[in-house]
Order: structure tokens, then sequence, then C-alpha cells
């Protein structure tokens, strides 16, 4: 944070509360938070190897003695990647609501709008609730429909919790690809069904609906303000995910530790060429947060699953879950949302495909 | 005064309904309450992201849970 904006959150009137010393405080807090952060992360690998071996007396090389170390090591890793990202995101997004980014995509042509739309799918907050308002409100100010579904496909599918998941778990290049392909799949998916004029398959009622646009106040946001945000994203989404992420480690420790290796090549591995459209299937009715499924997933690549399968798995269940067609129905003829999921399905299976040829 | 708290239904929602409630209880103001939660209604406020808050017909919040100190300040 740059001082000049710590200087502004003091000038507002809305933060009089908020004397300048307060603020500076909370800055100072959140530097020396941080930089403990830091030193804490650098010693987890030490950290976990003296709980495994040392207070547990577990042998290295062993079987148990490798899946406590798996687990003690990830468990707080991901724990720490996650608070850390949810903050800066939760900080981010402060900055954009749907109203506003209503108002950026009113009036873009496809194509610039979809790219655009899947963009701001990955910053704009909204609840999964939202979903149908939401699509009702981008639909009625003019919005073209296929720009509407990048929005919708991209804002669960590429979302910070899987990427911090896919990156501490995974690496870097993994957590890229899937962010990439993510968009990718958002903005052709979306631009697909815009061309497939299907603007009739929306129920009656939401095409005939005139919405005057409505004097949403817009905020104004101080950084204390803003910081807040960051905190309350930490409460509310650490604090829901934190129980699958140690659930979904500890499956994932024991995979580790006990499941022979290659176990998996004959079910997920590359030579199978229906196992990419198997686990899209298998993904759809399932409604597991990433959370839970990237450890598992994690465990079952080094057992010879192959990563296009596997990423196509992970999309399936997060992009195309039941609950959310069953709320869609609300607002979608069936004829759209079967093209929803079709148009979908199919991307997922061509990016599974991709990464089990290239890689 | 006329309250209405819009939104589908889920957790967000109830507890925006749930600080309203209390609000109003604890300012003693007169007011009537109303869960809103079809979403036609929601879309003819002019509401996309909920839960929203309309007071009097007029939308004070939307796309987040107030806090206690922000709803209290509506009512006055």
């Amino acid at each position: 944070m740059q001082p000049d904006n710590l200087h502004n959150s003091v000038v507002n009137p809305q933060s009089a509360p908020l004397h300048a010393p307060s603020a500076k405080i909370k800055i100072l807090t959140g530097l020396a938070g941080l930089a403990l952060w830091f030193s804490l992360y650098r010693q987890l690998h030490n950290l976990a190897g003296y709980l495994a071996f040392s207070l547990f007396g577990l042998t290295p090389g062993s079987r148990l003695g490798e899946a406590m170390l798996f687990f003690f090591y990830d468990t707080p890793k991901v724990l720490m990647l996650l608070t850390l990202i949810v903050y800066g995101v939760g900080v981010l997004r402060s900055f954009f609501t749907p109203e506003r980014t209503r108002k950026i995509l009113a009036g873009k042509r496809e194509s610039v709008g979809n790219v655009l739309a899947a963009l701001l799918g990955i910053v704009t907050p909204f609840c999964s609730c939202s979903a149908v308002p939401l699509f009702i409100g981008f639909v009625t100010a003019g919005i073209p429909l296929g720009v509407t579904f990048s929005f919708l496909i991209s804002a669960p599918m590429v979302n910070e919790v899987a990427l911090v998941l896919l990156y501490g778990l995974l690496g870097w290049k993994v957590a890229a690809l899937y962010l990439g392909t993510g968009l990718l799949i958002a903005i052709v998916a979306g631009w697909t069904i815009g061309r497939l004029q299907l603007e009739h398959h929306i129920e009656d009622w939401v095409r005939e609906m005139h919405v005057n646009a409505s004097d949403i106040p817009d905020e104004k946001l101080t950084w204390v303000e803003r910081l807040g945000h960051g905190k309350a994203a930490v409460r509310d989404i650490v604090g829901k995910v934190w129980i699958y992420v140690v659930l979904g480690i500890a499956v994932g420790a024991g995979i580790h530790g006990y499941v022979p290796e290659g176990f998996m090549a004959s079910i997920m591995g590359k030579g199978v060429w229906w196992s990419v459209p198997a686990a899209v299937l298998i993904g759809i009715p399932m409604y597991s947060n990433a959370a839970g499924i990237v450890p598992v997933v994690q465990a079952l690549l080094g057992k010879g699953a192959a990563l296009g399968t596997v990423l196509a798995f992970m999309m399936s269940v997060i992009a195309l879950s039941l609950p959310e067609m069953v709320i869609l129905r609300k607002v979608l003829k069936p004829r759209l949302i079967a093209v929803f999921i079709g148009v979908v399905g199919i991307g997922i299976m061509l990016v599974g495909y991709l990464f089990n040829i290239i890689i | 005064m006329e309250i209405k708290v819009l939104g589908p239904g889920c957790t967000k929602c109830h507890e925006a309904e749930k600080i309203m409630r209390t609000v109003v209880e604890e300012a003693g103001v007169a007011a009537t309450i109303e869960k809103v939660s079809d979403f036609q209604q929601i879309a003819k406020h002019g509401v996309f992201s909920t839960p929203a808050v309309v007071i009097d017909g007029q939308i004070k919040c939307v796309g987040k849970v107030p806090s206690k100190a922000e709803a209290m300040g509506w009512l006055k």
C-alpha cells in the first residue's frame, strides 16, 4: 500500500471514527503479519520433518512416515497460501461490483465482450445463489446472451481457491494452465452460445421484463474498508473450506503412502481414450469444492493418472454443477441448459485431450 | 417503515434478514420486514446482486450483508 492512499482514507469523511494513528497501527500490524507469514512459510519443510520424524518418531522412507510428512507439510502450506491469497483477492474484489461489471459489459460487442466478461468473472464478487438475478440483470441491460454466459462460466471455474490449491500442490505451471484454459473455455463457449442464436430459449418473463436502471448507490470505499473486505473474505472462505483442505490432504496422504505406483494408469492414464469423457460425466453431478478435490487429484497424478484427464475432471466438478443447473432452469428453457452443458462439456473434454497429448 | 430483504435464500440472505430484524428491534422503530425470494420480484426492484436491502422503495445496499452499524444508520 502506498502512503498517499492511506492519506486519502483518513481525509475521507466516511471514515471519521478512524483516526490516523489507528489506521497506521493497522498498516504496521499488517506488515508485521506479512513478515511473520513469510518467515513461517519458509520453515514449513523443516517443521514438517521435525513433527513427523522427531516428535512422532516415524522412520523416514517408511509408508506411514512419508504419508505423515506429506500431511504435515502440505496442510499448513496450503492453508497459509489460501489465507494470504484470499485476503488479497478480497481486497481486489472491493474494486469491482456486479453493477460496475454490468456497466462495463453493456454496449460491448461480442468477442471483445466475451473476453472481458470471462476476465471480469474472476474478480467480480458474487454469491453463487445470485446467478439468476445476475443473469436477469445482464440480459435486461442488453448484454448479449453469449457474453453473459462467458461471465457465468468463468466466475465459478476460475476461482482463487482452486488456483491456490493447484499452485500449492501441483506447482505454478499447472495452476497457470488451469487459469489459461479455464478462461479460454469461458470465452469460446460463451461465444459459441452467442452464435447459436438461442435468445428465444430464455424464459419469456425474463425477455418481457423491462427493468429501469435503478439508483443503486455506488459505494466509495476507503482503504481501511477495503482491507476489511479482505479480512471478511478470509473469515468467510477460509472458514468454510479449511476442513475440506485438511480432509482432502489426509486422503491424499493416504494415497501417497499406500496406493501402489502406477495404480491409476489403467483407469485414468494417457492411453485410456474414454477416461476424459468419463471424467467429465462423473464430474457433473459431483458438487465438491476445489478445496477437497485438488489434494486427491494431486495424489492420483502421482499414481499414474494423466494430467489432462485429471484437469477435465476438476473443471467438470467445479464449472458444471447440478444445483446451479436447477437454479438456472428458472430463467432458461431446458434446451438452452442442454446447450450450455454440452458446449462447456465439449470444451473441457478438448482441454483434457489436449493436455494428455502435449504433456 | 417498510423494509424488504431481497435474496433467493442462501446463508448470506438469511444473515441480512437477521441483522435487519435485530436492528429494528434494538432501535425500537415501527417497521415491517419482508423477505422477498421470488426472482421476478427481485428483478423488478432493479436489483441483480443479492442479498439486497430496500427500505421504503429505496435501495440501501446490494450484494452484501450489511453491518449492524450500517443498517442502524438507515433507520434514522
